[in-house]
Protein backbone atom coordinates (compact mmCIF):
# COMPACT_ATOMS: atom_id res chain seq x y z
CA UNK A 1 0.00 0.00 0.00
CA UNK A 2 1.56 3.30 -1.07
CA UNK A 3 2.15 5.99 1.53
CA UNK A 4 1.73 9.62 0.57
CA UNK A 5 2.24 13.12 1.89
CA UNK A 6 0.73 16.21 0.30
CA UNK A 7 2.09 19.72 0.81
CA UNK A 8 -0.12 22.42 -0.60
CA UNK A 9 1.85 25.37 -1.96
CA UNK A 10 0.48 27.90 0.51
CA UNK A 11 1.42 25.77 3.52
CA UNK A 12 5.14 26.15 2.84
CA UNK A 13 7.38 28.28 5.02
CA UNK A 14 7.96 31.76 3.68
CA UNK A 15 10.75 34.26 4.22
CA UNK A 16 10.94 37.60 2.45
CA UNK A 17 14.28 39.28 2.99
CA UNK A 18 13.67 41.98 0.41
CA UNK A 19 16.38 40.86 -1.98
CA UNK A 20 15.33 37.22 -1.51
CA UNK A 21 11.80 35.87 -1.47
CA UNK A 22 11.91 32.21 -0.55
CA UNK A 23 9.35 29.49 0.04
CA UNK A 24 10.54 26.50 2.01
CA UNK A 25 8.88 23.12 1.57
CA UNK A 26 10.91 21.82 4.52
CA UNK A 27 12.32 23.45 7.65
CA UNK A 28 15.10 25.82 6.69
CA UNK A 29 16.93 28.69 8.41
CA UNK A 30 14.43 30.40 10.73
CA UNK A 31 11.48 28.35 9.45
CA UNK A 32 11.14 25.37 11.76
CA UNK A 33 8.22 22.99 11.45
CA UNK A 34 8.77 19.58 13.07
CA UNK A 35 6.22 18.10 10.66
CA UNK A 36 8.22 19.35 7.68
CA UNK A 37 11.76 18.16 8.19
CA UNK A 38 12.51 16.12 5.11
CA UNK A 39 11.26 13.55 2.64
CA UNK A 40 13.76 10.74 3.01
CA UNK A 41 17.13 12.06 1.87
CA UNK A 42 15.50 15.18 0.41
CA UNK A 43 16.13 17.77 3.11
CA UNK A 44 15.70 21.15 1.42
CA UNK A 45 13.43 22.35 -1.35
CA UNK A 46 13.59 26.12 -1.54
CA UNK A 47 11.73 28.06 -4.19
CA UNK A 48 13.78 31.25 -4.43
CA UNK A 49 13.35 34.60 -6.17
CA UNK A 50 16.43 36.82 -6.12
CA UNK A 51 16.18 40.53 -6.99
CA UNK A 52 18.31 42.07 -9.73
CA UNK A 53 22.01 42.37 -8.89
CA UNK A 54 21.55 40.67 -5.53
CA UNK A 55 22.43 37.23 -4.26
CA UNK A 56 23.87 34.95 -1.63
CA UNK A 57 27.28 36.24 -0.54
CA UNK A 58 30.17 33.90 0.06
CA UNK A 59 29.16 31.32 2.65
CA UNK A 60 30.22 27.80 3.61
CA UNK A 61 28.74 24.35 3.23
CA UNK A 62 29.80 20.86 4.15
CA UNK A 63 28.46 17.33 3.80
CA UNK A 64 25.51 18.02 1.55
CA UNK A 65 24.61 17.51 -2.08
CA UNK A 66 23.33 20.91 -3.24
CA UNK A 67 21.45 21.15 -6.50
CA UNK A 68 20.30 24.35 -8.17
CA UNK A 69 17.78 24.43 -10.98
CA UNK A 70 17.26 27.89 -12.53
CA UNK A 71 13.74 28.61 -13.70
CA UNK A 72 14.22 32.19 -14.92
CA UNK A 73 17.17 34.56 -15.29
CA UNK A 74 20.92 34.02 -14.94
CA UNK A 75 22.64 32.98 -11.72
CA UNK A 76 26.36 33.59 -11.32
CA UNK A 77 28.30 31.05 -9.30
CA UNK A 78 31.74 31.40 -7.70
CA UNK A 79 33.36 28.98 -5.28
CA UNK A 80 36.50 28.27 -3.30
CA UNK A 81 37.62 25.68 -5.85
CA UNK A 82 38.03 28.44 -8.42
CA UNK A 83 34.88 27.76 -10.39
CA UNK A 84 33.17 30.77 -11.94
CA UNK A 85 30.10 30.02 -13.99
CA UNK A 86 26.65 31.21 -14.97
CA UNK A 87 23.63 28.93 -14.93
CA UNK A 88 20.33 29.68 -16.65
CA UNK A 89 17.00 28.02 -17.35
CA UNK A 90 17.67 24.59 -18.81
CA UNK A 91 20.85 24.13 -16.77
CA UNK A 92 21.36 22.15 -13.59
CA UNK A 93 24.13 22.68 -11.07
CA UNK A 94 25.35 20.27 -8.40
CA UNK A 95 27.85 20.73 -5.60
CA UNK A 96 29.10 18.03 -3.30
CA UNK A 97 30.09 20.09 -0.29
CA UNK A 98 31.92 17.22 1.42
CA UNK A 99 34.73 18.39 3.69
CA UNK A 100 33.87 22.02 3.03
CA UNK A 101 33.32 24.56 0.33
CA UNK A 102 32.67 28.29 0.12
CA UNK A 103 30.50 29.71 -2.63
CA UNK A 104 28.35 32.63 -3.71
CA UNK A 105 25.33 32.67 -5.99
CA UNK A 106 24.30 36.02 -7.42
CA UNK A 107 21.81 37.35 -9.91
CA UNK A 108 23.96 38.30 -12.88
CA UNK A 109 21.65 41.06 -14.08
CA UNK A 110 20.72 44.30 -12.35
CA UNK A 111 17.25 44.61 -13.81
CA UNK A 112 15.96 41.06 -13.98
CA UNK A 113 14.98 38.70 -11.23
CA UNK A 114 16.24 35.15 -10.92
CA UNK A 115 13.99 32.29 -9.96
CA UNK A 116 15.54 29.00 -9.02
CA UNK A 117 15.04 25.87 -6.97
CA UNK A 118 17.63 25.15 -4.32
CA UNK A 119 17.56 21.48 -3.36
CA UNK A 120 19.65 19.76 -0.68
CA UNK A 121 20.05 16.01 -0.53
CA UNK A 122 21.78 14.22 2.33
CA UNK A 123 24.87 12.51 0.87
CA UNK A 124 25.39 8.75 1.02
CA UNK A 125 28.90 9.28 2.41
CA UNK A 126 30.53 11.97 4.51
CA UNK A 127 33.63 14.09 3.97
CA UNK A 128 34.13 13.58 0.25
CA UNK A 129 36.41 15.90 -1.68
CA UNK A 130 34.26 18.89 -2.67
CA UNK A 131 33.20 18.99 -6.31
CA UNK A 132 31.23 21.27 -8.62
CA UNK A 133 29.44 20.40 -11.81
CA UNK A 134 26.88 21.92 -14.12
CA UNK A 135 25.12 20.72 -17.23
CA UNK A 136 23.01 22.27 -19.97
CA UNK A 137 19.99 20.17 -20.79
CA UNK A 138 17.97 20.05 -23.98
CA UNK A 139 14.57 21.49 -23.04
CA UNK A 140 12.92 19.66 -25.94
CA UNK A 141 13.77 16.36 -24.28
CA UNK A 142 11.20 16.98 -21.55
CA UNK A 143 8.30 17.88 -23.84
CA UNK A 144 5.59 15.28 -23.17
CA UNK A 145 8.10 12.87 -21.65
CA UNK A 146 10.24 12.62 -18.58
CA UNK A 147 13.79 13.87 -18.95
CA UNK A 148 16.31 12.49 -16.48
CA UNK A 149 18.38 15.38 -15.15
CA UNK A 150 20.20 13.76 -12.21
CA UNK A 151 21.32 10.32 -11.13
CA UNK A 152 23.87 8.60 -8.87
CA UNK A 153 26.03 7.59 -11.85
CA UNK A 154 28.57 9.50 -13.89
CA UNK A 155 27.62 7.36 -16.87
CA UNK A 156 23.88 7.98 -16.71
CA UNK A 157 21.88 10.87 -18.13
CA UNK A 158 22.03 14.23 -16.37
CA UNK A 159 24.26 15.40 -13.59
CA UNK A 160 25.38 13.05 -10.79
CA UNK A 161 25.54 13.25 -7.00
CA UNK A 162 26.64 11.11 -4.06
CA UNK A 163 23.23 9.59 -3.35
CA UNK A 164 20.88 7.03 -4.82
CA UNK A 165 18.68 9.77 -6.28
CA UNK A 166 17.14 10.33 -9.67
CA UNK A 167 15.51 13.58 -10.80
CA UNK A 168 13.29 13.97 -13.84
CA UNK A 169 11.55 16.99 -15.34
CA UNK A 170 8.52 17.06 -17.60
CA UNK A 171 6.81 19.77 -19.62
CA UNK A 172 3.54 18.19 -20.63
CA UNK A 173 0.66 19.35 -22.78
CA UNK A 174 -2.80 19.03 -21.27
CA UNK A 175 -4.07 15.47 -21.44
CA UNK A 176 -0.69 13.76 -21.78
CA UNK A 177 -0.06 10.84 -19.41
CA UNK A 178 2.99 8.83 -18.49
CA UNK A 179 4.20 6.32 -15.96
CA UNK A 180 7.26 6.63 -13.78
CA UNK A 181 8.86 3.42 -12.57
CA UNK A 182 10.95 3.88 -9.45
CA UNK A 183 14.60 2.97 -9.95
CA UNK A 184 15.82 2.62 -6.39
CA UNK A 185 13.82 -0.34 -5.18
CA UNK A 186 11.71 -0.71 -2.05
CA UNK A 187 13.58 1.99 -0.12
CA UNK A 188 12.85 4.69 -2.70
CA UNK A 189 10.19 7.37 -2.69
CA UNK A 190 9.35 10.16 -5.09
CA UNK A 191 8.64 13.77 -4.22
CA UNK A 192 6.85 15.60 -7.02
CA UNK A 193 6.87 19.39 -7.25
CA UNK A 194 4.73 21.25 -9.75
CA UNK A 195 6.38 24.28 -11.34
CA UNK A 196 3.22 25.38 -13.08
CA UNK A 197 -0.09 23.95 -14.21
CA UNK A 198 -2.14 21.09 -12.86
CA UNK A 199 -1.20 17.42 -12.81
CA UNK A 200 -2.60 14.27 -11.26
CA UNK A 201 -0.39 11.64 -9.67
CA UNK A 202 -1.97 8.38 -8.53
CA UNK A 203 -5.28 10.19 -8.02
CA UNK A 204 -3.85 13.21 -6.17
CA UNK A 205 -4.47 16.54 -7.90
CA UNK A 206 -1.53 18.93 -7.74
CA UNK A 207 -1.49 22.59 -8.67
CA UNK A 208 1.33 25.09 -9.14
CA UNK A 209 4.01 24.75 -6.42
CA UNK A 210 2.20 21.91 -4.64
CA UNK A 211 4.36 19.02 -3.47
CA UNK A 212 3.44 15.36 -3.19
CA UNK A 213 5.52 12.53 -1.81
CA UNK A 214 4.84 8.87 -2.53
CA UNK A 215 6.66 5.84 -1.16
CA UNK A 216 6.08 2.11 -0.74
CA UNK A 217 5.17 1.96 -4.39
CA UNK A 218 7.01 1.05 -7.55
CA UNK A 219 5.14 3.18 -10.07
CA UNK A 220 3.53 6.58 -10.47
CA UNK A 221 0.75 7.31 -12.95
CA UNK A 222 1.00 10.93 -14.01
CA UNK A 223 -1.47 12.93 -16.09
CA UNK A 224 -1.24 16.59 -17.03
CA UNK A 225 -4.68 18.09 -16.47
CA UNK A 226 -3.48 21.36 -18.02
CA UNK A 227 -0.26 22.36 -19.71
CA UNK A 228 2.17 21.73 -16.87
CA UNK A 229 5.84 21.62 -15.85
CA UNK A 230 6.97 19.48 -12.95
CA UNK A 231 9.94 17.93 -11.21
CA UNK A 232 10.13 14.39 -9.83
CA UNK A 233 12.78 13.70 -7.17
CA UNK A 234 13.35 10.04 -6.34
CA UNK A 235 15.37 9.61 -3.15
CA UNK A 236 16.03 6.90 -0.59
CA UNK A 237 13.58 7.04 2.31
CA UNK A 238 16.11 5.52 4.72
CA UNK A 239 19.70 6.50 4.21
CA UNK B 1 15.14 26.17 30.77
CA UNK B 2 18.56 27.83 30.97
CA UNK B 3 20.96 28.53 28.18
CA UNK B 4 21.69 25.47 26.07
CA UNK B 5 25.39 24.63 26.05
CA UNK B 6 26.59 23.28 22.71
CA UNK B 7 29.98 21.85 21.77
CA UNK B 8 30.72 21.87 18.06
CA UNK B 9 33.52 19.63 16.78
CA UNK B 10 34.86 19.93 13.24
CA UNK B 11 38.09 19.96 11.29
CA UNK B 12 37.37 22.84 8.90
CA UNK B 13 38.42 25.92 10.84
CA UNK B 14 36.39 28.51 8.92
CA UNK B 15 33.25 26.39 8.91
CA UNK B 16 33.67 25.66 12.60
CA UNK B 17 33.97 29.40 13.33
CA UNK B 18 30.87 30.04 11.23
CA UNK B 19 28.81 27.40 13.01
CA UNK B 20 29.95 28.64 16.44
CA UNK B 21 29.02 32.20 15.47
CA UNK B 22 25.61 31.10 14.20
CA UNK B 23 24.90 29.17 17.39
CA UNK B 24 25.87 32.17 19.51
CA UNK B 25 23.54 34.41 17.50
CA UNK B 26 20.72 32.77 19.42
CA UNK B 27 20.71 34.19 22.98
CA UNK B 28 19.28 30.91 24.27
CA UNK B 29 22.28 28.97 23.06
CA UNK B 30 25.98 29.08 23.86
CA UNK B 31 28.38 27.42 21.48
CA UNK B 32 32.07 26.61 21.69
CA UNK B 33 34.16 24.93 19.01
CA UNK B 34 36.88 22.30 19.00
CA UNK B 35 39.09 21.55 16.02
CA UNK B 36 40.81 18.51 17.49
CA UNK B 37 39.74 15.48 19.50
CA UNK B 38 42.04 16.54 22.32
CA UNK B 39 40.48 19.99 22.46
CA UNK B 40 36.97 18.50 22.37
CA UNK B 41 37.71 16.14 25.24
CA UNK B 42 39.30 18.91 27.30
CA UNK B 43 36.28 21.15 26.85
CA UNK B 44 33.91 18.25 27.56
CA UNK B 45 35.80 17.43 30.76
CA UNK B 46 35.48 20.94 32.13
CA UNK B 47 31.84 21.76 31.52
CA UNK B 48 28.52 20.11 30.88
CA UNK B 49 27.25 20.28 27.31
CA UNK B 50 23.61 19.65 26.50
CA UNK B 51 24.37 18.90 22.90
CA UNK B 52 27.35 18.00 20.73
CA UNK B 53 27.30 18.83 17.04
CA UNK B 54 29.69 16.90 14.84
CA UNK B 55 30.65 19.08 11.90
CA UNK B 56 32.73 18.24 8.83
CA UNK B 57 35.96 16.40 8.30
CA UNK B 58 36.03 14.15 11.37
CA UNK B 59 37.64 10.86 10.47
CA UNK B 60 35.44 7.78 11.13
CA UNK B 61 37.80 6.40 13.78
CA UNK B 62 37.92 9.76 15.57
CA UNK B 63 34.16 10.06 15.43
CA UNK B 64 33.70 6.61 16.90
CA UNK B 65 36.19 7.36 19.68
CA UNK B 66 34.62 10.72 20.48
CA UNK B 67 31.11 9.31 20.58
CA UNK B 68 32.25 6.50 22.85
CA UNK B 69 34.08 8.91 25.15
CA UNK B 70 31.18 11.34 25.43
CA UNK B 71 28.57 8.65 26.07
CA UNK B 72 30.83 6.77 28.45
CA UNK B 73 31.37 9.85 30.59
CA UNK B 74 27.88 11.38 30.30
CA UNK B 75 25.36 8.93 28.87
CA UNK B 76 22.67 11.61 28.61
CA UNK B 77 24.76 13.62 26.14
CA UNK B 78 22.96 14.23 22.84
CA UNK B 79 25.23 13.88 19.83
CA UNK B 80 24.06 14.84 16.35
CA UNK B 81 25.70 15.16 12.98
CA UNK B 82 25.51 18.71 11.68
CA UNK B 83 24.96 18.78 7.95
CA UNK B 84 25.30 21.67 5.57
CA UNK B 85 27.92 23.75 7.35
CA UNK B 86 25.85 26.89 7.68
CA UNK B 87 22.62 28.39 8.89
CA UNK B 88 20.28 26.40 6.65
CA UNK B 89 19.75 23.35 8.82
CA UNK B 90 21.32 24.42 12.10
CA UNK B 91 18.24 25.74 13.90
CA UNK B 92 16.08 22.75 13.03
CA UNK B 93 18.87 20.30 13.92
CA UNK B 94 19.25 21.84 17.37
CA UNK B 95 15.52 22.03 18.06
CA UNK B 96 15.04 18.44 16.90
CA UNK B 97 17.92 17.26 19.07
CA UNK B 98 16.63 19.08 22.13
CA UNK B 99 13.21 17.47 21.70
CA UNK B 100 14.80 14.16 22.59
CA UNK B 101 16.02 15.65 25.88
CA UNK B 102 12.61 16.62 27.27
Amino acid sequence: MAHTVFHKADTRGHANHGWLDSHHTFSFASYYNPERMNFGALRVLNDDIVSGGMGFGTHPHDNMEIISIPLEGDLEHQDSMGNVAVIKKGDIQAMSAGTGIYHSEKNKHENERVKFLQIWIYPDRKNVEPRYDQLTLNLQDRHNRLQQILSPSKDDDGIWIYQQAWFHMGKFDAGVSTQYNLKGGANSGVYAFVLNGKININGQELNTRDGFGVWHTDQLNITAESDAEFLLMEVPMKF
Amino acid sequence: MGQVNILIVGRHEQILQTVVRLVNNNPEWRGVGALTDKEAIQLFSHEVFDLILLSSGIEPESEANLRAYFIDHRPETIIVQHYGGGSGLLTAEIYEALKTRS
